[in-house]
């Protein structure tokens, strides 16, 4: 009996589908892995709290303070391997719970672990310096650059009228030949 | 072999001494023999770091946990494949590597460099010298590779799960290629400062090296967001972290140098802005080690706090203060050869693009600082992540995007406003065209349509510089368009070939941009229960747990869960997304475990699942479920960007340039066929 290769990866596929069903638990619940120990971390079923966008906004101004440098949900999330962000994001959910506004859990955890529990320092004091030093050196840059770049044209523009008149032939140019020319130039130039 | 490893370190160190010496010497006084010597000894270097590099491999591959280094960073069932990448796993094989390399490009310099810019290469072998004795002595008195322990444990601690990853085996050497080629380029702008052949010559001779650097550059920031992206799980590709900021700053400065290297080369003008701009890319490339290895900034990239911060520390300051004095006493000698004619021009813009490239680059470099200097400054330590540098840097980048486009477009010299017309017309009526569409789609996002609609105007801006250039050639040569498109790349290849670049860099914005979409859920599901999320297109996915299974790998018990997808009701596929538990050859469990995450990648947008643990030991499995939108474009906008900086990068293309002086500046007229 010939089976053409489609045929034959069919049969596969159903095969692999076929084991996969019959892993599965049907309706009963669900049965213990082999190991748990290899699995990570035993977690817990997921609550209303962990999808809540507004927790998640919050979670999302907070570093996590594993060191990773990553804000509370991004860390517990990533790859559900740190163990300090869990604990910190159960501190937002008691605080949430406990009637505080986004606003006064951001203070608390200010005020427990200092300035450097905020994904981006408040925008006072010194920190103002942070945010506008980067936009305002740009900026006085760009003014220096644009006195600089006038004060070149100028130059060039007073050497140019200094300059001895030009030769003959290009004297005798029609203003439309030079334009020509310049053209030229430019396209060969790239 | 360590003992042979450990000596020709030691070899190396002085060797590279008395090039150091015989390279400057021999430079300044003209002394052929010197010059001879110092050429000898960057040779006899590298012969010696690549014995030290030989020594180290055989040490790993032969498994000798003797060595603290083969102990610390391999194990015996770790695959062959990173036992290779093993050898800059860790910081003192790094270092090695590091110094092997450099002592390669500097041999290579000395090969490969044509004979009218042989001035150069005695002070080219003493800089190169410098640096690489530098890494040795690191080596020898602070971090030293071939260290023996003790006692000889019956196997290593393994290499860190998040390593064992394609990604992070041609990721560092891509980005340490490109941090250390900076060297060669750099180490010309110091001879022609100490031997005053101050005109273009240095530029033509370093033009391959820098444009070499930037693409391992461009190619070790990419590996890097691919690697985070499919290795990490937070579904993200740059997160503004130190270390990765500071790969980025010597490639924002090299690349503001590529363009305003145009103007010096055209116009002989920027002679001191280009010399300070090798100067600091190098600098940069020298800061980036120093944060990477110094512990001084918190980064989950960064090697494990050692003393050899302080060695870095000192090199920086000395090599600043040194070439920044050499520098300050050249400048008399760096006066520009033409005036710039017109704030509507080419040079002008130019100067904004590096106006901008420096101030995102200054932006970045003061971000990263920031935490340290607050806590000198208030003594209070605060964290800069990205919401603050998405806020300085956006706004910075979307300009830069819009001057991509700018510049191509605006003459040399000046523009006339005819000019102007006819050259933005098509272009600016392409990004409102693009922007109107958005608009009407329901874009709202300020950020993303910015990006969107310029990258439409920036992308026409190419098309029309490449429709114009085929029709001329067509009409000159009668060559079909296709054909005439395809000649017009291969003879101007730097022109064209930076234009693709363009084109990458305008599909890596846009598909930035889509991030900003992005929609994820959490789920807990047993085995047979589904999870619904809307992509940002609309479609419902549905996501079934199938089960979990558990097995063996090589080095690793392997915990997968299979998840069946659907796209508004219709099979899409299935994802397997593991937890990974590495062990020892004993089956001793070497990390903590990890995580692997499943994509399922496509043009519109990913679908990226993260197991993110089961509940009491059974087959409920809690999921992170992700789409993320053109995902998939960042990596071939990165595809384009590397496509393009090799065209600019291949020998040949066309005639050697004629070179003319007309009206007190240089003009380069390449030869047409």
């Amino acid at each position: 009996m010939s089976v053409s290769r489609r045929g034959f990866l069919a049969v596969l596929a159903g095969s692999l589908g076929a084991a996969v069903q019959d892993s599965l638990a049907g309706s009963g619940p669900s049965g213990k892995v082999w190991d748990p120990s290899r699995a990570g971390r035993p977690m817990a079923p997921t609550t209303a709290g962990d999808t809540d966008a507004a927790i998640q906004a919050i979670e999302k101004q907070l570093k996590c303070t594993c060191g990773c440098g990553l804000d509370i949900y991004t860390c517990r999330t990533t790859d559900f391997t740190c163990t300090y962000s869990p604990e910190l994001h159960k501190q937002v959910l008691a605080l949430a719970a406990d009637g505080k506004t986004a606003q006064e859990i951001i203070d608390a955890f200010v005020a427990q672990y200092g300035q450097q529990a905020l994904m981006a320092p408040p925008k006072r004091g010194f920190n103002l310096a942070g945010y506008f030093v980067p936009s305002l050196a740009v900026l006085v840059a760009g003014v220096f650059l644009v006195r600089t770049l006038r004060r070149w044209t100028r130059a060039a523009a007073g050497e140019a009228a200094a300059a001895p008149p030009p030769a003959a032939a290009a004297r005798d140019a029609s203003p439309a030949e030079l334009e020509r020319l310049r053209r030229e130039l430019e396209r060969l130039s790239g | 072999m360590t003992l042979l490893g450990h000596l020709a370190l030691w070899l190396a160190f002085l060797v590279g001494l008395w090039g150091a010496v015989t390279g400057f010497v021999g430079g300044l006084q003209g002394r052929t023999d010197l010059q001879q010597s110092a050429r000898h000894a960057v040779f006899a270097m590298f012969g010696a770091l690549v014995l030290a590099t030989i020594c180290l491999e055989v040490a790993i591959f032969r498994h000798d946990f003797n060595v603290e280094y083969v102990a610390a960073y391999t194990s015996r069932n770790l695959p062959t494949f990173y036992l290779w990448s093993a050898l800059y796993a860790g910081q003192k094989g790094s270092l090695l590597f590091w110094a092997t390399v450099l002592s390669l490009f500097a041999a290579l310099a000395q090969l490969l460099t044509s004979g009218r810019h042989r001035a150069y290469l005695p002070f080219v072998a003493g800089v190169t010298c410098v640096v690489a004795t530098f890494f040795v002595m690191v080596m020898l008195f602070a971090a030293n590779p071939f260290e023996r322990l003790a006692f000889t444990p019956v196997d290593g601690r393994g290499l860190n799960p998040q390593l064992q990853n394609p990604g992070m085996v041609f990721h560092p050497p891509m980005l340490y290629l490109g941090y250390i080629s900076i060297t060669i380029p750099f180490a010309f702008a110091i001879a022609a400062l100490l031997s005053k052949k101050l005109d273009v010559d240095w530029l033509v001779a370093t033009r391959k090296w820098t444009l070499v650097s930037w693409l391992f550059l461009a190619v070790g920031l990419l590996l890097g967001m691919w690697w985070a992206y499919v290795e990490l799980g937070w579904g993200g590709y740059w997160a503004w972290d130190p270390v990765e900021n500071a790969a980025l700053l010597p490639w924002l400065v090299m690349t503001a140098f590529l363009h305003s290297v145009m103007v010096q080369e055209k116009r002989g003008m920027l002679k001191k802005w280009n010399l300070a701009l090798i100067i600091g890319a190098w600098l940069l490339s020298i800061f980036g080690t120093f944060i990477t290895r110094s512990g001084v900034i918190s980064s989950v990239h960064s090697f494990t706090q050692s003393g050899v911060g302080y060695f870095f520390l000192v090199f920086l300051v000395v090599a600043a203060v040194g070439s920044f004095t050499l520098y300050a006493t050249r400048l008399p000698l760096l006066e520009a050869e033409a005036k710039l004619e017109s704030m509507v021009s080419r040079e002008a813009s130019f100067l904004f693009n590096n106006l901008l490239f420096i101030g995102i680059a200054f932006s970045v470099l003061w971000g990263t600082l920031f935490p340290i200097l607050s806590e000198l400054v208030q003594g209070t330590k605060v964290t800069v992540g990205p919401p603050f540098f998405n806020q300085v840097n956006i706004p910075l980048g979307l300009a830069l995007l819009a001057l991509t486009g700018i510049g191509p477009l605006i003459a040399w010299r000046r523009a006339s406003l005819p000019n102007l017309r006819r050259q933005f017309a098509v272009p600016v009526a392409t990004g409102v065209f693009v922007l109107l569409i958005l608009l009407v789609a329901g874009m709202r996002d300020v950020g993303a349509l910015m990006a969107i609609g310029l990258g439409g105007f920036v992308t026409a801006t190419v098309i029309q510089e490449f429709a114009r250039g085929a029709r001329a050639r067509h009409r000159q040569y009668a060559e079909p368009l296709a054909l005439a498109a395809v000649r017009l790349l291969a003879r101007n290849r730097r022109r064209y070939g930076g234009y693709i670049v363009h084109i990458g860099i305008v599909l890596l914005f846009v598909a930035f941009a889509g991030m900003a979409f992005k929609t994820e859920t959490q789920a807990t599901l047993r085995p047979g229960e589904s999870a619904t999320l809307r992509s940002p297109y609309g479609h419902l996915y549905t996501f079934t747990h199938l089960g979990i299974s558990q097995y063996d790998a090589l080095n690793r018990h392997v915990t997968a869960a299979l998840v069946e997808i659907r796209r508004d009701g219709k099979p899409a596929g299935r994802l397997k997304t593991e937890k990974r538990q590495h062990v020892d050859g004993l089956g001793r469990p070497t990390f903590e475990p990890s995580t692997e995450v499943g994509i399922q990648s496509g043009l519109r947008e990913d679908v990226y699942v993260v197991l993110g643990g089961l509940v009491n030991g059974t087959e409920q499995a809690v999921y992170r479920f992700t789409i993320n939108p053109l995902v998939w474009w960042v990596w071939f906008g990165g595809y384009v960007l590397v496509v393009g900086g090799l065209i600019v990068l291949w020998p040949g293309g066309g005639p050697p340039a004629v070179r003319r002086t007309q009206a007190g500046y240089a003009v380069k007229l390449e030869a047409q066929r």
